[in-house]
């Protein structure tokens, strides 16, 4: 019962990392590196909770999030696709940028709370039949509707990369730009669009903290967990369905630490943090030592494309 | 049509040009913004320079936050020099203090003469160190520095707050996590009123200014940078000049944490780092990757920050709007670097008959 309750909280508090992983998946997969996402996410908590706010509507809170971190990529897509401002800097600089307003914005919502047409709409719902299975129902079929969403938001990500058309060209792009190119695919749209969207899941992750999972407003609500994102990235190998079971697995990491006082076990719960990160690194390495391909980062991460550097 | 074609190398002057036009684009932003904010945006101005320069005490303030973002970014600056894109420059400040506060801690009676250049040493090796696992891997391996350093950043701030909290505790702290103060000793004394931090750090530019423009290893590490495949052809032990730089460049972000916890905090703590080596990362960017520069960038940024603080007594304006201000200044002058490098032809007549239709941006 106890592993049930505390694989269920895993579930909650690895949702808002899945919607951020996914996001930074989709972003990388098209060749650029946003490190802009703890921005990316703050925007997208600050504009669901401020807009759930006024409007106490979950979808309209829903939108706002998305465009928010989809309005904060666009801004990172022009700096690094078109201007071709270096990745990691402009990345950084959207941090910094998304905190500021998020932060500023934050401070007359501090305290609020979620209205409750908006909580009572992402309250845990029991899916029938699924949600009575014994173990598996309680934890991954009585959650709230934004969990679910998160779980087919990765799954459609994973259908898209590697059965689609456009997936496979994305992939290219994100290999090869200059082979993209020559096929006619148009390179520059697909880096846009890719990082919108995935700049826009990012902002989702966020909503899911203030809207859901907190619900109310807290300065810094993210609190690192954005650059977690790009840690469980590299953890999930650039691969969606991978990131479903890394960001449960991380999300119990999350409140593991706290659940760990209760017994008497002298590892401290910093060493426990430490974990994650100690794991990524060993990903890391693993997946550069094996150098297989579907394992590793798209070739061109971090490189701008110029179409006459051929 | 417009298209975009790679400009010759670009002058001083019209780099300068370029630089300048875009902070002015920035300024124009931030004043719609402060006045969006309902302000008077040169009272704002004035009240930042004010809360800079309107006191001595203020003035040394602001030269006090320059100090570690300098060097940080001086350390910053060797890795990507050659590519190398550390990110862990917060890690190696955190694992410097921690490596220079070890010593502190265990003798603190040791005279100041011994025990000083003792923990500059230490901070150095502990932020080097720190800085050598990552690249020890992407010498052998490949492995991506840029994710691997930002990792290294969580694992040394993990670490700090495990001894924050844990094993160094200070037991007369009444339950507050906070580790001991260090003894005077340990306490890098002032010149002219401000830490000899600011000694340190001159040194440093001028010397890191000669070391990369003028000695063999610095020349070898811009090669690298360009080029790894002609440092390859011109007999360079790549593997080799990579571990070293990036020693030294996690040395100095080591250099800049023995600095903050002996000068500034007297201990050491979480706070030590505080985002100065994210902000390195954009100071060394920001300058041009030059030694001279990064002091002029990283005094305004210093500036910024410490007028922020200030506006928020003199107008109620959150400490956040100053991180807006600093946001958009950096985005402009991100975007700006391109008209450096490209320059957008526009023509007049249909591109499709000829190649050069194919090749329209």
């Amino acid at each position: 019962m106890a592993l049930i309750s505390f694989l269920s909280a895993a579930v909650q508090a690895g949702m808002p990392l899945l919607f951020a992983t996914v996001g930074e998946i989709i972003t990388e997969k098209s060749g650029n590196l946003n490190l802009g996402v703890e921005g990316l996410m703050l925007l997208g908590a600050v504009a669901g909770f401020q807009v759930g706010l006024i409007t106490a509507n979950p979808f309209l809170a829903v939108m706002g999030a998305l465009l928010a971190g989809a309005a904060g990529a666009l801004v990172f897509a022009f700096l690094t696709v078109t201007l071709r401002a270096n990745q990691v800097v402009t990345g950084l600089s959207l941090t910094i940028l998304g905190t500021g307003v998020a932060s500023f914005t934050g401070q007359s919502l501090m305290g609020q709370v979620v209205p409750e047409g908006i909580s009572k709409f992402f309250a845990a719902v029991n899916i029938p039949l699924l949600g009575s299975i014994p173990f598996i129902g309680p934890v991954l079929f009585q959650q709230s509707i934004f969990v679910y969403m998160g779980f087919i938001v990765a799954i459609a990500a994973g259908v898209y990369f590697y059965k689609t058309r456009l997936g496979l060209n994305l992939r290219v792009v994100g290999e090869n730009p200059a082979a993209a190119d020559a096929s006619g695919i148009n390179v520059t749209l697909y880096k846009y669009v890719h990082i919108i969207v995935g700049g826009a899941l990012c902002a989702l992750g966020g909503a899911y903290l203030s809207l859901v999972y907190i619900p109310s407003w807290q300065e810094n609500v993210t609190s690192g967990r954005g650059w977690i994102a790009v840690a469980l990235v590299i953890f999930s190998m650039w691969n969606p369905y991978k990131a479903m079971l890394s960001a449960i697995f991380f999300g119990g990491l999350d409140i593991v630490g706290f659940r760990i006082q209760k017994f008497d076990i002298a590892v401290s719960q910093y060493m426990i943090d430490m974990l994650p990160y100690i794991a990524t690194i060993i990903v890391l390495i693993a997946v550069s030592a094996k150098k297989s391909k579907e394992n590793m980062a798209p070739q061109s991460l971090g490189e701008p494309y110029f179409r006459e550097d051929r | 049509m417009l298209r975009i074609i790679k400009k010759p190398e670009p002058s001083k002057q019209q780099l300068v040009a370029i630089k300048i036009t875009a902070v002015i684009l920035a300024f124009v932003a931030s004043t719609v913004f402060i006045l969006s904010l309902g302000h008077n945006p040169f009272s704002v101005y004035f009240s930042m320079l004010e809360g800079c320069f309107g006191s001595l005490y203020r003035f040394n303030e602001t030269v006090i936050k320059t100090i570690p973002l300098a060097i940080t970014s001086l350390g910053i600056l060797i890795a990507f020099k050659m590519k190398f894109w550390n990110i862990g420059g917060e890690g190696q400040i955190l694992m410097g203090a921690f490596l220079a506060s070890f010593f502190a801690l265990k003798f603190p009676s040791m005279p100041m003469a011994l025990l000083m250049p003792l923990m500059i040493v230490a901070g150095m090796v502990g932020g080097g160190l720190w800085a050598l696992i990552p690249a020890f891997f992407k010498a052998r391996l490949g492995t991506n520095e840029t994710l691997f350093t930002l990792m290294m950043n969580y694992i040394a701030l993990q670490w700090v707050t495990y001894l924050q909290y844990g094993p160094w505790k200070d037991p007369n702290a009444l339950g507050f996590p906070k580790i001991p103060n260090f003894s005077s000793n340990a306490v890098l004394p002032s010149v002219l009123g401000i830490h000899a931090g600011w000694i340190i750090c001159l040194l440093f530019i001028a010397g890191i200014y000669v070391f990369m423009k003028y000695s063999k290893k610095g020349f070898e590490i811009s090669v690298i940078g360009e080029s790894e495949t002609t440092a390859l052809y011109a007999g360079m032990n790549v593997k080799k000049i990579t571990l070293i730089a990036i020693f030294m460049s996690g040395a100095l972000c080591g250099l800049a944490g023995m600095i903050q916890a002996s000068a500034v905090s007297n201990t050491l703590s979480i706070e030590i780092a505080g985002g100065v080596g994210y902000t390195a990362i954009i100071v060394a960017w920001l300058s041009g990757l030059s030694a001279p520069i990064i002091l002029l960038v990283s005094f305004l940024f210093a500036t910024l920050v410490q007028g922020g603080a200030y506006i928020q007594t003199a107008f109620q304006i959150p400490q956040s709007a100053a991180q807006i201000l600093q946001g958009m200044i950096l985005i402009f002058v991100l975007g700006s670097e391109f008209f450096s490098k490209y320059k957008i032809d526009i023509k007049k007549e249909k591109p499709s008959d000829n190649e050069d239709g194919a090749r329209t941006a």
